[in-house]
């Protein structure tokens, strides 16, 4: 019955007989592990491009709001971290894996005659996969996005004769806004994975074509099947680049930044790390020599990449005997990793402001500064190795979450100066803090759940010491921030778009120099204290 | 078995071995990021929907009133209507403006004091019960709070079986 059916299927639709032939091609002897990188690369493209069509389910393709939904897969939808991880690292390892296909096709020659258009199409294919990575880079509407896609762009610009009809392409023109965002989530997700898809059937059109390329002893050796040896091959070295993929999606956090800011002065835009190498190239051709590093060199490449079949002509030898091609690979690969290296290096650390991390939830922004400065004195005491916030696995302590439901601030505050007595029996050792400081501790504890636990978790130091400095020192008493405080000096909400850090550093210091009138002391803070009061007032929320 | 044999059997279970587990490792998230409810940051709130001491409530009134819905990434503001009426018992009811049925629009006609639907018919009494017509469940119900003789209104609560 079974077979009848099959039978019928096959003799309608010839599918059955079409994947046979597939299958059952026939392969050189000297076929093995070294071939497996293109069938990982194609799997790698299936991966992107299934996580790329769950991300879209949730993604609103326009500036400001495609990073409110980026934020909302990241922060509020189950596994919207995981696909979006696996997203994230699919696109460089592919990158990777597209390299290694092309290295291992280069030493070993196998684009010779009559094989040339197969590399051909696969070189356009490595400049798809960078297009990709160009396009995609702006989605997520960060800062980091949006930077990096003014320089792109402004790269693009530059190109003599073409480069003002590029920018009109690309929507670039003046700044970088809604047209640049559409042109550029257009080409992303409506005309590359077609124009992919059509010329990776091509490539592998070609592969079977002209068949796998064949060494030196296999004219002697009998020819073997593709399925399953080779298959099984493939499937393993799948199932690594899988398995490392999927690693690094749930082990290494990709971070947001902050919305797009294009007022941002401090921001230093650096693009990814496969695109470091060109950024450094340009380092070194300043002035008019400008084009060199933006396009002539770039072309060059690609054109000597293109012509690599027709400059290497020769018969075909073995791969033990292609001295030249190691030496290529070797020089190129060197290059390469000593422009990266170099760019990296060249990195400055980037503000403390500036290296928060928008992927995870932000609560904490939102706390009055004696609230926040509780987070620095509950982790100074070490609050959390006895007492759990709305975790399942309990600890010696009292949950903490909704305390607030359970105790007033006046029982909270005489607890920690007593515990025993509060709670007969308690080994709770008692918490030996200023009052001001038991205060701030106290309306942290009223204020915590369940929901906003992980929130407290993840306010970075410097903002927690800054509002600690911001308590030490009474700002409170003259400024507001998130609504507690008074309204003698100016409200410090949003100050991070309306001043500089340079600017907050010399008000400090001196502020009748920055304004006249001001009635502010000037205050003489450590490098440290002034970093982390600065960092935490650039952090509040407009 | 011939050696040739069980290495191509050891072959075929690694390769559909390996295709389950990277399948199911990303059909299972897939599935649980589409079908899962996201993580609800927002609570229902309490909305203001008038003094209900100046409402004459012995006969249906339709309040209307704005709240904000969190949808997806976004918080919208949007209008709302309740029809509002005090029950013999002295409680004060807000039903949802939804017929139960099919979801439609329905209103209250004073000469029979009843709730109508013009969709298809489903006739509501004053307590929310189905008189008639194709509806099965009674009007549904916001939570109500009166606070300072203000009604205030929560989540609306789906309704269940024939009783009101």
């Amino acid at each position: 019955m079974k077979d009848r059916l099959q039978a019928w299927f096959d003799h309608r639709t010839g599918l059955e007989t079409a994947i046979r032939k597939f299958l059952y091609e026939e392969i050189p002897a000297s076929s093995g592990w070294h071939q497996v990188f293109g069938s990982v690369a194609a799997f790698l493209f299936m991966v992107q491009a299934f996580t790329g069509a769950l991300l879209a389910f949730n993604f609103a393709p326009t500036p400001g709001d495609a990073y409110n939904s980026l934020r909302y897969i990241l922060t509020e939808v189950t596994g919207g971290r995981l696909i979006r991880g696996l997203h994230h690292w699919g696109a460089s390892m592919i990158v990777v894996v597209v390299v290694l296909h092309m290295v291992q096709v280069f030493l070993y020659g196998s684009y010779k005659k009559p094989r040339e258009a197969t590399w051909m199409v696969g070189v356009v294919l490595l400049l798809l996969t960078m297009a990709y990575g160009l396009t995609g880079y702006l989605l997520p509407w960060d800062n980091r996005a949006y930077w990096g896609t003014v320089v792109a762009t402004q790269i693009a610009a530059s190109i003599p004769l073409v480069g003002p009809y590029l920018s009109r392409l690309l929507g670039s023109v003046g700044d970088i806004g809604v047209v640049t965002f559409a042109r550029f989530y257009g080409l992303h997700v409506l005309l590359l994975p077609p124009a992919t898809t059509f010329l990776i059937a091509m490539h592998i059109y070609l592969v079977r074509k002209h068949g796998v390329a064949p060494t030196v002893e296999d004219e002697t050796l009998p020819k073997k099947k593709f399925y399953p040896e080779q298959v099984f091959k493939d499937t393993v070295a799948i199932f690594v680049a899988f398995a490392i993929l999927f690693t690094l999606a749930v082990a290494v956090r990709v971070p947001l930044e902050r919305l797009a800011d294009p007022t941002d002065t401090a921001y230093i835009p650096r693009p990814e790390w496969y695109f470091l190498f060109l950024f450094q190239t340009l380092k070194l051709f300043g002035g008019s020599l400008e084009v060199v590093g933006t396009v002539l060199l770039p072309t060059l490449a690609i054109l000597a990449l293109m012509l690599v079949p027709f400059g290497d002509r020769g018969r075909v030898t073995r791969v033990t005997q292609r001295t030249f091609a190691f030496a290529v690979v070797l020089l190129v690969g060197t290059g390469w990793a000593a422009l990266t290296l170099a760019a990296v290096r060249g990195t400055p650390q980037p503000s403390a402001a500036a290296q928060i991390d928008f992927s995870q939830p932000t609560d904490w922004m939102q706390l009055s500064p004696v609230e926040l400065a509780g987070i620095g004195y509950f982790r100074r005491e070490n609050c959390q190795s006895c007492h759990t916030i709305g975790e399942s696995k309990p600890k010696v302590g009292p949950d903490l979450a909704n305390v607030g439901n359970r105790r007033t601030g006046a029982w909270i505050i005489e607890h920690f100066k007593h515990p025993e007595v509060m709670v007969p029996g308690s080994s709770m050792p008692a918490i030996h803090l200023s009052t001001a400081q038991l205060n701030s501790l106290t309306a942290l504890l009223l204020k915590v759940t369940a929901q906003n636990a992980e929130a407290m978790q993840v306010a970075p130091t410097f903002a927690v010491a800054g509002a600690m400095l911001y308590q030490e020192k009474f700002c409170g008493s003259c400024h507001q921030v998130n609504g507690v405080g008074t309204k003698v000096g100016p409200g410090l909400n949003g100050v991070g778009n309306r001043r500089t850090t340079t600017w907050l550093k010399q008000h400090f210091n001196d502020p009748r120099k920055m304004s006249p009138d001001t009635i502010m002391p000037p205050y003489a803070f450590s490098p440290t204290d002034m970093d982390n009061v600065i960092g935490y007032l650039l952090t509040l929320p407009e | 078995m011939p050696p040739e044999t069980s290495r191509r059997r050891f072959h075929l279970t690694v390769i559909y071995g390996l295709g389950a587990v990277i399948t199911g490792a990303l059909a299972i998230p897939a599935a649980l990021y589409l079908l899962l409810p996201p993580r609800l940051r927002q609570k229902d709130e309490w909305i203001d929907a008038g003094d209900v001491s100046k409402m004459d409530l012995k006969t249906p009134v339709e309040v209307v009133f704005r709240k904000n819905r969190l949808d997806g990434w976004k918080l919208t503001s949007e209008k709302k209507t309740a029809w509002v009426v005090q029950q013999p018992s002295n409680t004060v009811v807000a039903f949802g403006p939804q017929c139960t049925h099919l979801g439609c629009a329905y209103h209250f006609e004073d000469d029979t004091k009843q709730f109508f639907c013009p969709c298809h018919n489903s006739v509501f009494s004053l307590d929310g019960r189905v008189v008639s017509g194709p509806a099965q469940r009674p009007l549904d119900r916001y939570e109500t709070r009166v606070q300072n003789q203000r009604l205030l209104l929560g989540a609306l609560k789906e309704s269940n079986g024939t009783s009101a």
